[in-house]
């Protein structure tokens, strides 16, 4: 109703300078650009948080045992005791890390934000199918976060039984303090996001499948469009299953029920539940759990094709390989999810099928980086911090994607599952290569955000000290794993017992990942500072400061909900002319009609 | 106190710093009329050598890393089918490692070689069908290789466990390992959760535990018959929650019941002798060298996983779900000291699942002896079967009263929720 009305009122004022109130421009509002800057403004925090633990637990695994005022000062004497960290709080602090880090930061945060900020501008649309369902989801993902935070205080303790919360460790709350409160706000939380999510999504598909403007057909879509339209399609289709795995887990802990649960004997207590299956919740969760990968990395490789191509002042190469390795590769995220399962006791053979599924999703992916390689090759590079993020992107995608195969080879998986290596592979692939592709959409469209621009310098400093910072945190981890450590373990000196060598292994490198953390950590307060700052104080931005050719550029500087002020533009070609023979200017906008004689890509 | 508020005013300080530099960077780009978007050659430049550098200090730490770490901490396989996945390993890794340097290399060579250079345009390139194919069927190849060689290991590491393999159960809860060896006749006996009892900790199926478990739950301390007088005698006033949780035990016990009558109705006797001659180990795992070994995993509460990092086995332990894995360990713990060089080495089970606080403390050391210690060790096991263990003072007293008592006396902290 409200967007009726809103949409009438709209087209009433026909552009004039309306001042809009308060309410409804910053905080209620229902133009796609400023719900874009809300996710990231809220996925910024949620990140600094999810960060700032991971730096908490970090400390414990380099110096176990050693008081540090960093802990007392953040955990006090309930969590930190001395300041040693409490073995409880540290999986409480490992489970929300991952937690914020997955779903707030890399899918509310990634797709929340360059979702709604670029589908409408790139398509040349006024505004998102449905606003009002836009500023809904947004206002829901902003209650699940708090949510998410509250219960990082409750007395005792958040969700402890990692983000994967397998039952029935997350179900009793007499296996572990934090399956208490903590986890049932983690479920609501969590229950909440899938609504945001589910309703931003939707909102996507509509708004690519109806608002392109005329002449915008799906192949002059530019790729970012693409993989925010496919990673959207991807989370219609899985993040329900995930909310029935936590419905379900919400009517074992509350109703009595047995989805999850048979013959068990908790703190003394036989239970009477009987005859369901912990196993049912891990296929529930990793059917959501796989693409999920891909719904985080999707916006990112989109996001990065965008930015190389724009900066190597050349085209894409193999626009349509890139476009089909997305749709095979969203496709196989579908049917590879036991691969996180091959020794939990699933049947062997049903193991051997996902090994095949799993191993094929490398070809779409290699696809991806040579293409990305072909289009820097004789290129002539500028290099914007947003480019810089990119290649880092694909540095990353690179070396976390062939760790994978070893991952997924079932054999192999045998000596490695649910160790560090486990750890490091996704830390690099899906970690890693998101955080650099949002970083990389951040210095890339701040001026479109906001009308000025980042500072430059900065952004490199930023670009040095993530890159070394993140690679110093996550290469040696490889080692840590291989060495045969275990993941989630509060303290790896019980290896000193039986096996001094290993223990030796761990020891140096914990203590060589941690120091890198903390560097890299302190690198984001100069991303922080320079974001911050620009928004207020950085130079104004003008029209087109990438000299890119996309529609998003011919929109004027200044906001105003409708984007363009006179007539939607009309497309006339494909989004990749750039450096075109022929033509004076390096790059031709998709506006500008097709010359006499010329030949459309 | 004071160290915080000197962390805090560093902190200050630091932002003031760096916002006053960016001020005299913006007017000293003011004056030059330099643009934030108009990147310089030198900036271009700079960046492009920076990749280069940062491309040879990458790969020499990863080669560092992998000459000092890379093999050295779990060191050999001690098993035959671990030998087959550090082999396979090995050739993955050696793959893995040729795309690796060779794509990254590639990448950031790029990134050095094209940065723009006044004057010179970019090659307009947007597609080249063969390259394409060519991408997309070669890694499709590698990996058909790497895939048939995985399920091949795979599936010999899965397969069914020989006859004659020696059968061993490992029992889970927070946070230790039980193991239970099936004794003479090499099966295990049956067991069922309803019958744990603190003389019966994994839950054994025979006549006698079936009887003891129904007299704990109508008899017992905590039983039926005593939860029922307290909740019908009126001398007793029960705070609200107290009578509810109560009543919720109370039922709880009494759904129990019924499914012990039923378990016991159906017991088959046979059953018996088979769980009779199990014996139980805690805290050292001993297996016999060169002779295989299946597992049976329970775990009593939570998921957790039996973890051997250097018989490269592992396998999750599910509750109310037996879970098997099976492996020959092939070099005895002694051998293994000499290969390491470690004489207080020893290999061990450790819980590789999430499973509560003192998670990483879950552990139980494991001993590969010699075939002939191996027996002997059996040999003087056998005289503590779970009969001998569950009838402590048979030989006395030959009467099925004697381990209800025991049974009383035990059962108290075990039913006191």
């Amino acid at each position: 109703m409200a967007a009726v009305a809103h949409e009438a009122h709209g087209h009433h004022d026909d552009h004039g300078h309306h001042e809009e109130h308060f309410v409804s421009k910053y905080i209620f509002s229902q133009d796609h650009k400023m719900i874009g800057k809300q996710f990231l403004m809220t996925a910024v925090f949620m990140g600094l948080i999810a960060m700032l633990l991971s730096i908490l637990f970090r400390i414990q695994l380099a110096w176990p045992g050693e008081s540090s005022d960093f802990l007392s000062f953040f955990l006090g004497e309930t969590w930190a005791p001395g300041g040693v960290l409490k073995e409880d709080m540290y999986l409480g602090l490992v489970t929300i890390h991952g937690t914020i880090m997955v779903f707030f930061l890399l899918t509310g945060g990634l797709s929340g934000t360059f979702s709604n900020l670029l589908i409408p501008l790139q398509l040349g649309a006024r505004d998102m199918a449905s606003g009002f369902l836009n500023m809904l989801s947004y206002w829901f993902f902003f209650l699940s976060s708090v949510l998410m935070v509250v219960s990082l205080f409750v007395e005792s303790g958040p969700a402890m039984a990692g983000w994967t919360v397998y039952p029935p460790l997350s179900a009793l709350p007499q296996a572990v303090s934090g399956s208490g409160m903590g986890m049932t706000l983690w479920l609501f939380s969590m229950a909440i996001f899938i609504a945001s999510s589910l309703i931003g999504s939707l909102n996507y598909i509509t708004t690519v499948l109806n608002l392109r403007t005329k002449g915008m057909s799906m192949t002059r879509m530019p790729l970012t469009i693409w993989a925010f339209f496919i990673t959207a399609i991807i989370g219609v289709l899985s993040f329900p299953v995930l909310l029935s795995a936590a419905l379900l887990l919400i009517m074992d802990r509350m109703a009595g029920t047995s989805f999850y649960l048979s013959d068990i004997i908790v703190g003394g207590e036989m239970l009477t539940q009987h005859g369901g299956s912990p196993i049912l919740f891990q296929h529930l969760f990793w059917f959501l759990g796989h693409p999920e990968v891909y719904i985080v990395l999707l916006p990112s490789l989109g996001i990065t094709s965008e930015i190389i191509a724009t900066n190597s002042r050349k085209p894409i190469f193999g626009y349509r390989a890139m476009i089909g390795s997305i749709l095979a590769i969203a496709f196989l995220s579908f049917i590879v999810w036991a691969h996180h399962m091959f020794v939990t006791g699933m049947n062997p053979f049903l193991g051997s099928v996902f090994v095949f599924t799993t191993l094929l999703i490398a070809i779409p992916s290699a696809v991806k980086v040579f293409n990305y390689l072909t289009t820097l090759w004789k290129g002539s590079i500028v290099y914007t911090p947003a480019m810089m993020f990119s290649i880092g992107l694909v540095s990353t995608f690179i070396t976390g994607g062939v760790t994978g195969i070893i991952l997924a080879d079932a054999a192999l998986d045998i000596s490695v599952h649910d160790t560090y290596f486990v750890v490091a592979h996704f830390h690099v692939v899906m970690g890693l290569s998101a955080v650099f592709g949002m970083m990389a959409g951040v210095y890339h469209w701040f001026p479109k955000m906001y009308g000025r621009m980042m500072n430059v310098r900065l952004g490199y400093v930023h670009f040095w000290i993530t890159l070394v910072g993140a690679y110093g945190v996550f290469f040696p981890m490889h080692f840590v794993g291989i060495a045969g450590a275990p993941r989630r373990y509060y303290d790896y000196s019980v290896y000193n017992d039986f096996d001094v060598e290993s223990f030796n292994v761990m020891m140096d490198l914990n203590v060589i990942i941690t120091v890198f953390a903390i560097i890299a950590a302190l690198g984001q307060l100069i991303f922080l500072f320079n974001f911050f700052y620009s928004i207020y104080r950085g130079p104004k931005a003008v029209q087109n400061p990438w000299r890119s050719t996309t529609l998003e550029w011919t929109t004027p500087v200044e906001h105003f909900h409708g984007n363009w002020p006179g007539e939607l533009p009309t497309v006339h070609r494909w989004p990749y002319d750039l450096s075109k023979p022929g033509s004076e200017e390096d790059f031709i906008p998709q506006t500008v009609p097709l010359m006499e004689g010329e030949e459309e890509h | 106190m004071v160290t915080k508020l000197i962390i805090l005013l560093v902190i200050v300080l630091g932002v003031v710093a760096i916002a006053q530099m960016m001020r005299v960077y913006e007017l000293s780009s003011k004056i030059t009329k330099k643009n934030e978007h108009e990147i310089s050659n030198r900036d271009n430049r700079l960046n492009a050598k920076l990749m280069l550098t940062f491309m040879i200090v990458f790969f020499v730490s990863v080669v560092y890393l992998i000459l000092h770490y890379g093999w050295v901490g779990r060191g050999t396989a001690a098993s035959v089918h671990g030998r087959d996945i550090d082999w396979l390993m090995n050739l993955n890794l050696i793959i893995i490692f040729a795309v690796f340097f060779l794509t990254n290399a590639l990448l950031y060579i790029f990134a050095f070689k094209y940065v723009k250079k006044p004057g010179v345009p970019a090659l307009y390139y947007p597609h080249n069908n063969k390259l394409e194919m060519l991408w997309t069927v070669v890694p499709a190849m590698v990996l058909a290789v790497i895939i048939i060689l995985g399920l091949k290991t795979w599936n010999e590491a899965t397969d069914e466990a020989s006859a004659e393999s020696i059968r061993i159960e490992l029992f889970s809860k927070q946070f230790d390992w039980t193991a239970r060896y099936a004794g003479k006749d090499n099966v295990l006996g049956k067991f069922d959760y309803k019958l744990t009892l603190d003389n019966n900790e994994l839950a054994l199926k025979t006549t006698a535990t079936i009887d003891s478990a129904i007299r704990m739950m109508e008899e017992g301390p905590m039983g039926i018959k005593t939860l029922e007088a307290k909740l019908n005698d009126r001398n007793i006033i029960l705070v609200p929650e107290e009578r509810a949780k109560m009543e919720a035990d109370l039922s709880r016990k009494e759904r129990l019941i019924r499914l012990l009558y039923q378990m016991k109705q159906k017991h088959d006797t046979k059953d018996d002798a088979s769980a009779w001659d199990d014996f139980i180990q805690k805290d050292t795992l001993y297996l016999c060298k060169g002779k295989e070994v299946e597992f049976n995993f329970r775990s009593k509460d939570v998921i957790h996983s039996a973890f051997f990092p250097h018989f490269r086995a592992q396998m999750n332990t599910v509750p109310g779900l037996t879970t098997r894995f099976k492996f020959t360990p092939d070099v005895s713990t002694a051998e293994m000291r000499e290969i390491k060089g470690d004489d207080k080495f020893n290999y061990v089970l450790l819980c590789n699942k999430i499973c509560g606080g003192a998670h990483y403390k879950m552990k139980m050391m494991v001993v590969v002896l010699e075939e002939d210690d191996y027996n002997n060790w059996v040999k003087g096991k056998m005289t503590k079967t779970f009969r001998d263990t569950y009838f402590p003072v048979m030989e006395e007293v030959a009467t099925p009263e004697a381990p209800a008592e025991e049974v009383a006396e035990g059962g108290e902290e075990q039913e006191n929720v």
